[in-house]
């Protein structure tokens, strides 16, 4: 027997809501999905028609995606037996692994400009974000309009002064200049979002603060900080995920040195075209970092830290 | 210990005078208390003495040295603020040692731990000590936030409002447990409220505020009893003061006194002036006579089991009337 409650959804519309949840991850999933299959397919099924979803899987994307390879005579093979299991895999073009490839590198750049571009926003984010929050700052709607303006236009719209002004300053192809042009599209974001989250925590605490004992930074650092680790968290991980799937400005300003994984991944070519498993690979370990950093952040995304502490 | 002093402060918010012109001295151990209405001026008061308000002008002292310039931390006082404003990311217990852990005190662990002890044990909250913030009942935060300034020994205890978001009971049991801390410490307290009960069951001084000036300073007997105007008359005393126009009940009224104030007890039953009941309400210990007398409205008090009924008519008459004048002002 049911009762009937105004709060509480009935069992049937939970029911409903719950199909359409799944229904729409199950939707959204399939291109992911769909990416991590074709890594582990061979060239010839990530092409095949009609497309294979039961293959034999290999490791032969991920391989590619790894190393540098050459063709070799006949005589040569012979003479040097394959040494690791990703040499097997490589021998059946006649191939040699020579040496890694730059993926590990790109790689690299898009973790060290993405999480400091995303630490400098953050932080910097914060401690305006505090200002404009607490303090009587002169004209601070105007600033505080002026910041979000930055945003009213796509970045690329600037791209061709930013490219100019970089060569100028020697900042182009550099992990500096990258860490600076994606922090200056997403302090906007940062200082407008953590704006609101500090708005919400009442000024009470940090003069409780003051009154116990400690300076105005004192009571910053440890009472508004902790309370605030929820927008914090989610201010980050919208800074990384613009930071780290940034691609036009990282094809126009790098090159050699700095190139972040974005438009590197794309130009890994194969055997008479692109070589789709290598790219699907090189996507699939793309998209790690951001997962694990939104998974680790997730409990702060939820709301109710500070949930009754305070009577309002 | 100290006693704090404040001389001809004043304070403005834009074009509001919170405070204006204040004088006032809490004397070394006293348990004073602010009463006035809201927007009165008492809470800006707390707040200037804190130093979370910077002064217009005047000084403000603590313990005979003057605090104007001073940070909050420098001053030496501590706060119960109105609303519990417990730190909600940490427990019970690090909410009461974040006073001793500050860089001004900077207590050892051990002390720490003896005095959150003692404190939890006074406020009747040691089992809870383990407990986050958020967990409590609003009983047992607002105990927490009191609790959070007795582990210190401050110049001065400042409260604003600590027990006007507890429910009766809780603040009944509170007041005595205020009274006693403050007897058992010998602390000096500025308390603010709008409470008549607790600033008579508590205070050793009131102070009475409107609109931003001190109107009245003195015991709650001296308040109750010698009020200077009306407005101080009508903040204490429950049911409030009759306000009459003189000569109603034929007392004999000195030169200028325009209005006759009577407090309900003071108003004597059997002879004088006719006057019929309108309501009568048994409040179980009290019984309340709501009369009329020539069309004005009186409130005076029975005996809890009296026979009166709307419709009867009795005679009154005052007994220690207060006399004001034209503007309100006590005339003696």
């Amino acid at each position: 027997m049911s009762s009937f409650s105004i709060t509480e959804p009935s069992g049937r519309s939970k029911w409903f809501a719950g199909t359409l949840v799944v229904l729409y991850a199950l939707i959204t999933m399939v291109p992911l999905v769909w990416i991590m299959l074709t890594g582990f397919k061979s060239p010839a099924d990530a092409i095949s028609y009609p497309p294979k979803v039961v293959f034999d899987p290999t490791l032969e994307g991920y391989v590619n995606l790894f190393t540098t390879r050459t063709r070799q005579t006949q005589d040569f093979l012979a003479e040097n037996p394959p040494v690791t299991w990703a040499d097997e895999i490589v021998r059946q073009y006649d191939m040699v692994i020579v040496g890694p490839s730059k993926f590990g590198e790109r790689f690299m750049n898009s973790v060290i400009i993405g999480f400091g571009s995303t630490f400098l926003s953050v932080f910097l984010g914060t401690l305006a974000a505090y200002a404009f929050s607490r303090f009587k700052i002169p004209l601070a709607d105007d600033l505080l309009f002026f910041i979000l303006s930055t945003r009213m236009m796509p970045p690329i719209a600037v791209a061709i002064p930013i490219f100019l002004m970089y060569r100028q300053l020697g900042l182009s192809d550099t992990h500096l200049g990258m860490i600076l042009l994606y922090t200056a599209v997403n302090i906007s974001l940062a200082v407008w979002l953590l704006k609101g989250f500090i708005d919400e925590i009442p000024r009470e605490y940090e003069e409780a603060a003051l009154i116990d004992g400690y300076t105005r930074f004192q009571a910053f650092y440890k009472v508004v900080l902790p309370q605030a680790a929820t927008g914090i968290a989610s201010t980050a991980i919208f800074c990384l995920i613009f930071a780290w799937n940034e691609y036009a400005f990282a094809v126009l300003l790098t090159s050699a040195t700095a190139q972040t994984a974005p438009p590197f991944i794309p130009t890994i070519i194969g055997i008479g075209g692109l070589d789709w498993p290598a790219v699907a690979a090189g996507a699939t370990i793309f998209l790690l970092p951001v997962m694990v950093f939104t998974i680790l952040l997730r409990k702060h995304l939820l709301r109710g830290i500070t949930f009754g502490a305070v009577r309002k | 210990m100290a006693d704090v002093q404040l001389r001809n402060v004043s304070k403005a918010f834009g074009r509001t005078r919170a405070v204006i012109d204040m004088d006032l001295t809490v004397p070394d151990g006293s348990f004073v208390v602010l009463l006035g209405p809201t927007g009165a001026g008492k809470t800006t008061t707390l707040r200037l003495i804190a130093g979370l308000e910077k002064a217009d002008a005047g000084d403000i002292e603590i313990g005979g040295r003057r605090v104007n310039t001073d940070t909050p931390a420098q001053r030496d006082v501590a706060m119960v603020f109105q609303q519990y404003s417990l730190y909600p990311h940490m427990s019970v217990r690090d909410n009461l040692a974040f006073p001793l852990r500050s860089p001004i005190l900077n207590t050892p662990e051990a002390e720490i731990t003896r005095k959150v002890q003692e404190v939890a044990e006074v406020l009747h909250i040691p089992h809870k000590l383990d407990n986050k913030a958020t967990e409590l009942s609003g009983g047992e935060m607002q105990r927490v936030s009191i609790g959070r300034a007795l582990v210190r020994d401050p110049a001065i205890y400042l409260m604003d409002e600590p027990l006007s978001s507890l429910d009766a009971k809780l603040r009944a049991d509170l007041r005595i447990e205020l009274k006693r801390i403050h007897a058992e410490l010998a602390a000096t307290l500025l308390y603010v409220t709008h409470d008549q009960i607790e600033a008579m069951t508590m205070a050793s001084h009131v102070g009475v505020l409107d609109r931003g000036r001190l109107v009245q300073f003195g015991t709650p007997r001296e308040i109750y009893e010698n009020p200077r105007t009306t407005y101080v008359a009508a903040r204490l005393g429950q049911p409030r003061i009759n306000l009459l126009p003189v000569g109603l009940l034929g007392e004999a009224a000195p030169e200028g006194a325009q209005r006759v104030g009577l407090r309900p007890e003071n108003i004597r039953h059997g002879a004088g002036r006719d006057a019929t009941v309108v309501r009568v309400e048994h409040l179980g210990d009290q019984t309340r006579l709501h009369l009329k007398l020539a069309d004005h409205d009186v409130i005076t008090l029975a005996d809890p089991h009296t026979p009166l009924s709307p419709g009867e008519t009795i005679q009154i008459a005052a007994h220690n009337p207060l006399f004001f004048d034209a503007r309100g002002a006590r005339i003696t």
